[in-house]
């Protein structure tokens, strides 16, 4: 029980720091809309482009700026210091990383709460269904746990901040292309056993590398 | 130290020139001409050889990585730098020979085919682990977010194959539509060869380049003591 305490702590002081400022999840919201301002320069996402095009442009804008959140949240943790207090709190480091990695789960659902109805109306794409929101979740699940280990990798290198997209892009690729082919599916009309395959990947992928990244994270933020 | 002599590299490296040699001449004399494709599909034995060696290595580098989190012995990340050196030149070459192999058959140098994407995947992880080494200060912290860093790319790497793998036979590629190959024994034969071959090729190179690692370090400790010393 205690442990979900602790973990419950990490969320609330993320959330508590963000609320302050601000500054991470309206950095990410300003640059999805951006993003999705620039794909539809790109690609002219209208009609059946739009409908095609749709669910990548939304996994490539929610990749993306989850980086740019990532980053920050560990940026943040190293300026203030305060990562040096919750190593020397006598927590569990895996509690550590379930709090960073459930912090930033809440940011990048935030960002999908707005992102989702704003896709969906500017470009007439039914992304607001039950299933493309359980592939929502599931996807960014998986990229937020993976992320939060490699953010705390990034931050202590020289390039930081480049080296996230680097490290994560690559390894997110399965996750990527299932919640595409997912998202896809249920747009077009499939239902939710129809992509069944692509769901158990994802769920597949989730638990992989959460317990990876729990099972690691003892050594990265060890010093 | 280094005078003694290396019995296992001597002997790997000769055996590795032999294997070479030997799936050369199958892969030119032995091995029949393949009806559809020609001789092109010879390209095959050596690109089906390197992408072995390169999931090989990267396996070599996941398991090194274990166990340098677990014993913190600097042998084991000598071990991982070295495996996946030599796995990104392996991946590399598989990219080039499936190019070079699909202009003639597919018309094309690149196309999203599953196995060629997978390859090019694994590529950039090996350049992402490459890059995050040269980035990171202190050869303990290095190793340690390397050793973390190879862990987990591996694991994703299976969920890369499926996943590529059901993204193109639910768009079938229409290019990859002749690439039924008509497999004789002589073919198996060659293929075998090959990767034995690519395989003890793989280990001579894993072995000079772990020498050459523990040189280099010899050389840093060498140099710090003559610094001291001058001091």
């Amino acid at each position: 029980m205690g442990f979900l305490i602790k973990v419950w702590a990490i969320v609330v002081k993320d959330v508590a720091a963000e609320l302050h400022t601000r500054e991470m999840v309206s950095a990410m919201l300003v640059f999805s809309v951006l993003s999705l301002l620039i794909f539809s320069f790109a690609l002219d996402l209208r009609g059946a482009v739009a409908q095609a095009a749709g669910p990548g442009v939304l996994w490539a804008t929610v990749a993306f700026a989850g980086t740019l959140g990532l980053s920050r949240s560990m940026a943040r943790e190293q300026q203030s210091g305060c990562i040096d207090g919750l190593l020397l709190a006598p927590v569990d480091r895996s509690a550590i990383f379930f709090g960073k990695a459930l912090g930033n789960l809440i940011f990048m659902a935030v960002l999908e709460i707005v992102l989702l109805p704003l896709f969906s109306a500017l470009f007439d794409v039914p992304f607001l269904l039950p299933g493309v929101l359980l592939v929502v979740a599931l996807g960014t699940l998986g990229y937020a746990a993976v992320g939060t280990l490699l953010a705390s990798i990034a931050v202590n290198t020289r390039a930081r901040e480049v080296m996230l997209p680097v490290l994560l892009l690559p390894l997110a690729v399965p996750l990527l292309i299932a919640a595409v082919q997912a998202t896809g599916g249920l747009v077009e009309g499939a239902s939710l056993g129809e992509v069944g395959g692509w769901l158990q990947l994802l769920v597949v992928y989730d638990l992989l590398v959460v317990a990876a990244s729990m099972l690691t994270y003892n050594y990265v933020v060890e010093e | 130290m280094g005078e003694k002599r290396d019995v296992l590299g001597l002997v790997l490296t000769l055996s590795s020139a032999v294997a070479l040699m030997v799936a050369l001449g199958m892969v030119f004399l032995y091995a029949p001409r393949e009806a559809t494709m020609g001789d092109v599909q010879r390209i095959f034995y050596f690109h089906v050889a390197s992408a072995w060696v390169g999931f090989f290595a990267f396996f070599v580098t996941f398991l090194a990585g274990i166990g340098y989190l677990a014993r913190g012995e600097r042998r084991w990340d000598i071990l991982a730098l070295s495996s996946v050196e030599i796995g990104l030149t392996f991946i590399a070459m598989t990219v080039v020979t499936g190019s070079l192999w699909a202009r003639p058959v597919w018309g094309t140098y690149w196309t999203w085919e599953p196995r060629l994407t997978i390859s090019a995947v694994q590529l950039l992880i090996y350049v992402a682990y490459g890059m995050l080494r040269a980035s990171v200060e202190g050869p303990e912290r290095k190793a340690r977010f390397a050793a973390v860093y190879g862990i987990v790319a591996f694991v994703t790497v299976p969920l890369s194959w499926f996943a590529i793998r059901w993204w193109r036979t639910i768009h079938p590629d229409v290019m990859t539509g002749g690439e039924g190959m008509a497999f004789t024994s002589r073919m198996g034969h060659t293929l075998l060869v090959s990767l034995v071959a690519f395989t003890l090729l793989y280990a001579t190179l894993l072995r000079q380049r772990i020498k050459l690692e523990r040189a280099a370090d010899v050389l840093t400790r060498l140099r710090l003591r003559a610094q001291s010393i001058a001091k």
